[in-house]
């Protein structure tokens, strides 16, 4: 094969394997303004799914609830991810760095349902044991910023890596404290991926059905909890709307957070420039 | 400089390290315990393995009658086996699809490549459930593959993909597509394209270079990438629920079913600490690969 037409392959590949990833989100885009609550038939244009939303007092509820929980959670796991970024970053030697690497990349494997079941277990054991913590939001949020942890390490872990050290450094010779350095010095040049990690834990979040499921106790219900049981009993129009409205939502933060990483980048690369 | 960190330290490593270890690491713990555990109809739903009798002795009563249930019962097998299949096959084809897919990416103008990986990134972090059901919404037997092909005259009767494996295969590919392409573009990228010149210059056909040099080189992202699809595949739920019929038995639909259709809670646990001995495997190989990756 020329080099040419090598090319043309695999970028068609691409752009086929990027069809397939959009359609059917454009379709259900599409079908949400739909006026026939039909699937097949288009009755016309209609923005009425999205107004029915705005009186369903159990989805209003669940969501209201799912965003605390992805509030909280995601600031949590920024905490813990970053101190744990920097745990295994700066130092080289300590008891426990091969559990900590361990626990936190195998959560980003770990199948959600068993984390779930799990995580479950010793909530109950927990409960019989110091009554704390009951079934409901601070369960969730518990286990969310477990699973969130393990992204914001890996995503901070790998900026930190490749911030110069020497900045921080000069720093202490001019009599800085190693916290005041790292604060005022190193922490600017992480925040974006601070912020960006902030953003995909806040959608991961948002999303997950199968650990709230379990997590949850019978009285609360996140919102990817009623979308499931919604979509479970059939269609029904008013969820096309919704996904619409949270598609929208998240690529919005995606796209922030995309942005920031790579101005960052950019900026960096600048000075590095500049800096020569 | 390093030593003044030290005394500090541990007030940044144990809050990461004490959180994980709580809330990770020891509640397998509690599933293994409760695995050996009985139903009991009490709140929880199970009875005491280990316990302290009247005259404060431990007392413990453990019993494999769960594990024994796995292997007499055929469900799980089958579950098992079919839920392994599947997350096989749809690693093998998420595969021959996102390495062509990295490869492009790789070898695109640094400028679009930002672009590139934002595109493929963004429905990767899109709800999950979302996508789930907007693949059902193309697949129906009423949805938009079928109207459009009645409508072009290719077909006369709908097609039945729904609540069949094509379904399900079909919901993983699309779903975990964008782990597989991530890695793979990591390593990929990383490539030093002389290496292939000098391979050109040397009388190497462009298919040997990529098979002596790009695809040994790419190993790393190849195992990673097929380890995030193959492992969380496995486990799926959502997709064979909602896109599956009755004999897409998949092993999470099994223990979500075991424990919210039937509430054998201990049974549930047994399946999950099965289903983890199964998982350690992959899931040391992808450690393995991870780690190394990083220090590099």
């Amino acid at each position: 094969m020329r080099p040419e037409r090598r090319s043309t392959v695999l970028v068609s590949v691409l752009f086929f394997g990027i069809a397939v990833l959009y359609l059917p989100i454009l379709v259900l885009i599409g079908y949400s303004f739909n006026a026939s609550p039909l699937v097949n038939v288009w009755g016309g244009f209609s923005t009425a799914w999205y107004g029915q939303l705005l009186h369903d007092r159990q989805l209003l509820g669940a969501a209201l609830l799912s965003l605390q929980v992805a509030v909280a959670a995601s600031t949590g796991a920024v905490v813990l991810g970053t101190l744990a970024a920097v745990a295994l970053v700066r130092f080289a030697r300590f008891p426990g760095r091969l559990l900590l690497t361990g626990m936190v990349n195998a959560p980003l494997v770990m199948p959600e349902i068993i984390t779930g079941i799990t995580q479950l277990l010793l909530f109950v054991s927990m409960v019989q044991l110091f009554s704390w913590p009951h079934r409901g939001l601070t369960t969730i949020v518990l286990s969310h910023v477990t699973f969130c942890t393990a992204y914001v390490t890996v995503t901070v872990q790998s900026r930190l890596q490749s911030a110069d050290r020497s900045l921080e450094e000069a720093a202490m010779d001019l009599g800085a404290t190693p916290a005041r350095a790292f604060l005022e010095v190193t922490l600017p040049i992480i925040a974006p991926a601070l912020i960006s990690s902030w953003l995909l834990c806040f959608t991961l979040s948002l999303d997950d059905l199968v650990i709230s499921s379990f997590v949850a106790g019978p009285g609360a219900s996140t919102l990817p909890m009623v979308i499931y049981s919604k979509v479970k009993l059939g269609v029904s129009p008013d969820i096309n709307a919704l996904a619409t409205v949270i598609v929208c939502a998240v690529g919005v933060c995606i796209v922030v957070a995309g942005w920031l990483m790579t101005r960052s980048d950019r900026r960096r690369a600048l000075e590095a420039q500049l800096a020569r | 400089m390093k030593a003044s960190w030290r005394p500090g330290r541990w007030l940044i490593i144990l809050p990461p390290l004490a959180f994980l270890l709580i809330f990770f690491l020891i509640p397998f713990l509690f599933a293994f315990k409760i695995s050996f555990a009985e139903t009991a109809p009490r709140v929880p739903p199970f009875t005491d393995v280990v316990s302290f009798t009247a005259d404060h002795r431990l007392h413990i009563a453990a019993s494999l009658a769960n594990y024994r249930y796995l292997f007499t019962d055929p469900v799980y097998g089958v579950a098992y086996l079919y839920s392994l299949r599947t997350a096989f096959f749809s690693t093998l084809i998420c595969l021959a699809l996102g390495y062509p897919m990295a490869y492009a990416i790789a070898r695109s103008p640094k400028s679009a490549q930002g672009l590139l990986l934002l595109i493929i990134m963004l429905p990767f972090w899109t709800s999950f459930l979302l996508r789930v059901y907007a693949l059902e919404g193309i697949i129906r037997d009423n949805g938009f593959l079928n109207t459009l092909l009645l409508h072009l005259g290719l077909i006369s009767h709908p097609l039945r993909i729904m609540r069949t494996s094509l379904a399900v295969y079909l919901g993983i590919i699309y779903s975990y597509l964008p782990f597989m392409v991530l890695p793979l573009f990591a390593t990929l990228e990383k490539l030093d394209p002389s290496l292939l010149e000098a391979a050109a210059d040397l009388g190497s056909t462009p298919w040997r270079a990529f098979r002596d040099i790009t695809l040994p080189l790419s190993l790393p992202g190849v195992i990673a990438g097929s380890m995030l699809v193959f492992i969380p595949a496995v486990g799926e739920f959502v997709i064979p629920s909602l896109l599956g019929g009755p004999n897409q038995l998949m092993i999470g639909r099994v223990l979500w079913d075991e424990f919210f259709g039937n509430h054998d809670w201990p049974v549930a646990s047994a399946v999950a600490i099965a289903f983890l001995l199964l998982l350690v495997g992959p899931i040391a190989i992808y450690q393995y690969y991870n780690v190394r990756q990083l220090e590099a």
